[in-house]
């Protein structure tokens, strides 16, 4: 028998942000939001993020998904903070080339290790799906009253 | 049932994954095939295909054949009066969307009820919704019990008194571990003059199903859930009602006379619903797995898988936080599951490194599993391959998961 892969794909620091998610939970007054669900597998977010000054202030993120789906959410919202809107379309463009292919530059460790995910293709959505919804948030800002 | 003997002949069982012996518990959504299906495909593909129904020759004569066995093959099946209440379609699906599309167009009008359950699948519950958006017709649903035990009997009374024009409903839920009482349902819908339909696709080829007995006016199967192969399925319906149904696809097969200028004049059923070239190999496929499921003895088959799943449910049982969703004990060969703090999509892959098939998410029934507040579950379904140590081997795996993940 040969050892499980997974574990090196699931390894401590995945499953540690699955565990204690950083940037988990509801956001007062975001500036855009989104939603991401995935019909195959069941994970669903909820994506808030606050731009200020021409930069992300804050991003936070709601819902029920997996180990990898979460991970990459802690990851994704912390990534993306102090980035200019230009900036947070560049990131995401990459990650979701390095998630499908594992072909990357300059890419921070933490992506990095999420990015292994290209290893499992039935996988690869899970981790992608938080910088799908962060697209379709930076498209949908909130209506102010 | 020799499980050894059975086991002999499926040869997926030889695939490994990561060195591991393959197990494969994911029955509900499609079964394996046995070498003499196999063998009766290749055969045909070798020596009797052509097109059915329209050449004279030799092939074209033996293709047909086949085609039209297998209609008396499940016909005899499912015990049905006659093979030409037997149409066959791409599944299940298509069958219901075949009777939502005539039978439904021709007798649910605006204001009408259809009523469903709440533990449908997708594919008995949006061609449904689909008309009745259509034509302004109201849906309403037999609700589930608590932690989805059962359906709620009395309200399926009270609903069925006020006259729906159909009850379409699922035989054995992909999901809950249970089997709904269809002879009852019918016998109360039928004293309210309500047609019936029954979405059978995980009962046959696993129970015994007469469809006599049962007294519904509508049920359709897939044969890709009972050994067969995929691409067929079959829609049973009383002889009076889909003589007087206007076809659902129009094409060729179907049509007695076709003209320029004047309507045309269709065929009696079962052509009338079978327009184009039919899934003709298949059919011969499912012929064969036919006889390969009355020959181990249908009984015998539903009374090995129910056992497997009651052994797996007491297993599972014993994993802290996990919740078995359906009645305490099982009433057919599935068993779905939620993990505390592991998500389904999780159990599935780890599971899956170690050799395990598991269905993970939500079913094609999201709307019962947002129900029972779990947006995706994990299920083991079993059929006649399946062995006791292959459950063990599943639990084994489970609480590894649970240590790895909650660890």
């Amino acid at each position: 028998m040969t050892a499980p892969v997974d574990r090196e794909l699931y390894q401590a620091v995945l499953l540690q942000y699955s565990k204690r998610p950083i940037n988990f939970g509801p956001m007062e007054h975001p500036t855009h939001v989104a939603e991401g669900h995935n019909a195959l597998c069941g994970d669903e977010i909820s994506l808030a993020l606050r731009i200020e000054d021409g930069k992300v202030a804050d991003a936070k993120f709601t819902g029920s998904a997996c180990a990898i789906c979460t991970a990459s959410s802690c990851i994704m919202t912390d990534a993306v903070k102090g980035l200019s809107p230009d900036e947070v379309d560049g990131l995401a463009a990459k990650f979701r080339e390095l998630a499908k292919s594992g072909i990357g530059e300059n890419i921070s460790k933490k992506l990095e290790i999420l990015g292994g995910v290209h290893q499992f293709p039935q996988r690869v959505k899970c981790a992608v799906l938080p910088w799908e919804t962060l697209v379709t948030a930076m498209e949908n800002p909130v209506i102010q009253d | 049932m020799d499980i050894t003997q059975i086991r002999e002949q499926f040869p997926f069982l030889k695939e490994k994954v990561n060195g591991h012996d393959l197990i494969y518990l994911d029955n509900a959504a499609s079964s394996q095939k046995p070498d003499r299906v196999i063998r009766r495909i290749s055969r045909f593909l070798e020596s009797e295909y052509a097109n059915v129904h329209r050449g004279i020759h030799l092939l074209s004569e033996r293709a047909t054949d086949a085609y039209e066995d297998a209609r008396r093959e499940l016909a005899a099946f499912l015990n049905a009066p006659s093979p030409e209440e037997i149409i066959f379609t791409r599944g299940t699906t298509e069958s219901v969307n075949l009777v939502a599309n005539t039978w439904g167009r021709q007798h649910v009008k605006a204001g009408d009820t259809i009523l469903l359950t709440e533990m449908e699948h997708h594919s008995n519950l949006l061609p449904w919704q689909h008309l009745a958006r259509e034509v302004g017709a109201i849906i309403e649903y037999v609700p589930v019990l608590e932690n989805g035990a059962a359906l709620d009997l009395e309200a399926a009374k009270t609903l069925l008194a006020k006259r729906p024009k159909l009850f379409a409903f699922v035989h054995v839920p992909n999901t809950l571990g249970l089997e709904n009482p269809v002879q009852e349902l019918c016998w109360i819908a039928a004293k309210s003059g309500v047609t019936t339909f029954i979405d059978a696709a995980q009962s046959v080829g696993h129970q015994t199903i007469n469809v006599q007995e049962l007294g519904c006016d509508f049920l359709a199967c897939s044969s890709h859930k009972m050994c067969g192969p995929s691409g067929i399925g079959a829609l049973w319906g009383r002889k009076e009602l889909l003589s007087a149904m206007p076809p659902f696809l129009y094409g060729g097969e179907m049509v007695d006379r076709a003209f320029y200028d004047k309507p045309a004049i269709f065929r009696e059923p079962p052509a009338r619903f079978e327009a184009g070239t039919p899934p003709i190999l298949e059919a011969a496929g499912w012929a064969e797995a036919l006889r390969f499921l009355k020959a181990v003895g249908l009984t015998e088959i539903q009374q090995h898988s129910i056992a497997l799943a009651n052994q797996a449910a007491e297993g599972l049982r014993s994993i802290e936080g996990l919740r078995i969703f359906g009645p305490e004990v099982r009433q057919s060969g599935i068993v779905a599951f939620s993990l505390e703090g592991v998500h389904a999509h999780d159990v599935a892959f780890f599971a899956n490194e170690r050799g395990l098939a598991l269905r993970a998410g939500h079913h094609c029934a999201q709307p019962l599993m947002r129900k029972l507040g779990s947006p995706a579950s994990s299920r083991a379904s079993f059929y006649l391959y399946n062995t006791e140590e292959e459950v063990q081997a599943m639990i084994g795996i489970l609480k590894e998961t649970v240590a790895f993940f909650r660890g």
